[in-house]
């Protein structure tokens, strides 16, 4: 019983040939254009990396790069397929190697739907990966002069801005470290000894923040030292100003732009698995189309094609027996003898259940 | 004696009359991109439109778009009209319609030229309203509850974060206005008092700027206030006090980033402009080619076209007449057919004095 049969005369494959060309190079435009997406979204994430503390959301971009060049080749080889597809002499090179085309345009699919599914399945990892290097960005804020860490505080500030978040969780992750350096304390000052004295570390911890925690949304200019203490400054109240700093923690804005960003390219990717499917779905009838106009007497006859000769569960009992044999081939030598002894004894067995039941009927 | 004749024979003329269909359809997409670049330039102004005190630099977008739009509907005509030309039957269609094109295209690229320098000639203009909109947007710069005024601060921080400047000429702008609001003074501290006392005019002034003016790139957590006094900050030397905060002034900033867009902008428009005036002379040629071609009465002949009929001399000298004899057209002529009572009136004077002079 073949599955999804359709009846081709030769201006109906000749059409075929036709549109799949055009699909073909439309679908290598799509490879060209998932390729670009994906050295968009390492870009993205390359400019944030310091403050990122593994590379396991790598894979996403990763796998986009390959499986777009890999896309581009394969629907490349189909429209030259498609070309020759045509003419009887030249396609029977093609034959051998459609069945790898197959398979490999599968795989293609396989992982671009991975890559959609793993974008949402990694968030979590980005958050404690984003968690871990903002901590650490905030730790060592300060250190402007140790060599390999002297730009965290300009990646901070300008981090803090652009993407309008202050802190890890919030704007009072910044009180509990140490963000003043030592170089510009005053250490004879009451209020610096106090300060220090107070805590067990012998950090000089306060209740401020950096400048660009600051919003340029407040209507007052912006308060950066003494937040929780309400006398410090006038007609304020510590627990209802909200505009003064930005309220949002710039893991949470980090891991939101990066899931939009994701989310966005969602549909497209989707898309492209479509067009795909297309073409080698297209692709496979045009192949057992013109296989079967080529097996006829008069090659310009009509001819069936179809998705599979067989049935589905057929052809899955055919394959599986293709591959036990080719992995028993490839297992006869080692073992040699016992094997032959095993069929054998098989053999035996058969012919004795066989010999059993005549007695009895 | 003409200018530039050149001799046509009618192969020419129908590979002119293809070439300049090809050049007006480019014409049309070079339209396209002024009309773009008007946009663009409109766009930017208007983003930062609330430090800028007037809006008159907005016409050089506006001039911009005028003549973009203009191009594309003058040189889709064009392309049409060239198309017809290569056959002399068709371009009789077009005759009368000519003449205005070729003035019509003419003006149009003297207009594109005059675009190209008034992106050059603007600078100095925008550097006035510049200076004036930013010190108007300082000083209301705490009018934050001010229905009308309570975005400028918000505009002017995210000037300052964005070109990375301070105040209008440099940071001590901000040591010369009330920048803290009056709402958020307590003004029964000895102080503020103190402080207001100071100045003739009652205002709040400190030396400090507000949080945007801080550089990220500076080594040591920002310092906003007390900046004339250096010794208040602990080891606040002059290394630190240069990178503390930004050193350019944002009319300046403002202006660099208006020049480099004007400047690429106005080089692209002389492009567009040469490229117009070569397509203008083709399709004078062409006209005047056809134009003979018609007057010698057989089509397969050639002609010849110029630019200029007469010299330049003589040309100018008959379209002056023209334009002088244009307000003369209800004057008398000598035309013997019409009334003239004043002539009738001379003659009998006349002859008056000639009895006067018999019978005297």
């Amino acid at each position: 019983m073949v599955l999804l049969k359709m009846k081709f005369n030769q201006q109906r494959r000749v059409r075929l040939a036709q549109g799949l060309w055009l699909l073909s190079w439309l679908a290598v435009m799509c490879g060209a254009f998932i390729f670009c997406l994906g050295v968009y979204l390492k870009t993205e994430l390359l400019r944030r990396d310091e403050v990122m503390e593994n590379t396991e959301i790598h894979v996403v971009p990763n796998i986009l790069m390959m499986v777009g060049l890999a896309s581009i080749g394969t629907n490349w080889v189909a429209t030259r397929v498609c070309q020759d597809s045509l003419d009887a002499s030249r396609f029977p090179r093609w034959k051998v190697l459609l069945l790898a085309w197959f398979v490999v345009a599968a795989l293609l699919c396989c992982l671009l739907l991975a890559v959609v599914v793993l974008s949402y399945a990694l968030q979590g990892r980005l958050e404690e990966s984003l968690k871990v290097g903002l901590r650490n960005g905030i730790r060592f804020y300060k250190d402007t002069d140790v060599p390999g860490r002297c730009f965290q505080k300009e990646t901070f500030d300008r981090l803090q801005m652009e993407f309008r978040c202050c802190g890890n969780n919030n704007f009072k992750d910044w009180f509990e470290v140490q963000w003043v350096s030592g170089r510009f304390l005053d250490y004879t000052a009451q209020e610096v000894k106090d300060r220090i004295r107070s805590n067990v570390d012998g950090r000089y911890l306060l209740d401020g923040v950096p400048f660009s925690c600051c919003n340029p949304a407040s209507p007052r200019p912006c308060l950066q030292y003494h937040l929780t203490d309400n006398r410090a400054h006038f007609n304020y109240d510590y627990l209802s100003e909200d505009l003064n700093l930005y309220s949002r923690g710039c893991r949470q804005a980090l891991t939101d732009y990066y899931m939009g960003l994701m989310n966005s390219t969602g549909p497209g990717v989707l898309s492209v698995i479509l067009i795909q499917v297309s073409v080698i779905l297209s692709l496979r009838y045009l192949q057992t189309a013109v296989e079967g106009a080529m097996a006829l007497e008069n090659p310009e006859g009509d001819s069936e094609g179809y998705i599979l000769e067989k049935g589905v569960k057929e052809t899955f009992e055919e394959v599986k027996v293709k591959v036990l044999t080719m992995i028993k081939l490839a297992q006869v030598d080692p073992e040699g003898v016992p094997d032959e002894a095993e069929a054998e004894k098989a053999a035996d067995t058969a012919t004795e259940k066989a010999a059993s039941p005549t007695p009895a009927s | 004696m003409s200018v530039g004749k050149v001799t046509f024979t009618k192969v020419e003329r129908e590979k002119l009359a293809e070439v300049l269909w090809l050049l007006n359809w480019i014409s049309v997409v070079t339209g396209a991109i002024l009309l773009g670049m008007g946009l663009f330039l409109k766009m930017e102004i208007q983003k930062w439109q609330e430090v800028m005190s007037e809006q008159g630099v907005l016409y050089v977008p506006h001039m911009l778009i005028t003549t973009g739009l203009a191009a594309c509907g003058i040189n889709f005509l064009g392309g049409k009209i060239c198309l017809d030309c290569a056959d002399t039957n068709k371009f009789l269609r077009w005759k009368l319609v000519m003449m205005p094109y070729v003035i019509c295209t003419f003006f149009f690229t003297a207009c594109i030229l005059a675009g190209a320098l008034m992106c050059y000639s603007i600078r100095s203009q925008l550097e006035e309203s510049l200076f004036l909109g930013l010190r108007h947007s300082m000083r209301y710069y705490k009018d934050t509850d001010t229905p009308g005024r309570c975005y400028l601060k918000r505009t002017l921080d995210l000037l300052q974060i964005q070109f990375q400047c301070c105040g209008n000429t440099g940071y001590q702008d901000w040591f010369q206005i009330q920048w803290i609001s009056s709402r958020y003074l307590d003004l029964r501290s000895v102080a503020v008092v103190d402080r207001l006392r100071n100045n003739v005019e009652g205002k709040f002034l400190m030396d400090s700027v507000p949080f945007s003016c801080c550089s990220p790139l500076s080594p040591r957590p920002c310092i906003q206030q007390q900046l004339n006094r250096p010794l208040a900050h602990f080891n606040f030397d002059q290394q630190s006090q240069h990178l503390n905060l930004w050193r350019r002034g944002c009319r300046q900033a403002l202006l660099d980033h208006y020049t480099v867009i004007m400047q690429s902008i106005s080089l692209v428009v002389l492009l567009i402009w040469l490229f117009e005036l070569l397509v203008l002379t083709g399709v004078r040629y062409l006209q005047t080619a056809m134009e003979n071609v018609i007057r010698v009465g057989d089509p397969e002949s050639e002609s010849e076209g110029w630019i200029l009929e007469n010299s330049l001399a003589e040309t100018a000298r008959s379209n002056f007449n023209i334009i002088k004899n244009l307000g003369k057209c209800y004057q008398v002529d000598d035309d013997p057919n019409i009334d003239v009572p004043a002539m009738m009136a001379e003659q009998e004077i006349k002859s008056e004095q000639v009895q006067v002079q018999r019978t005297s």
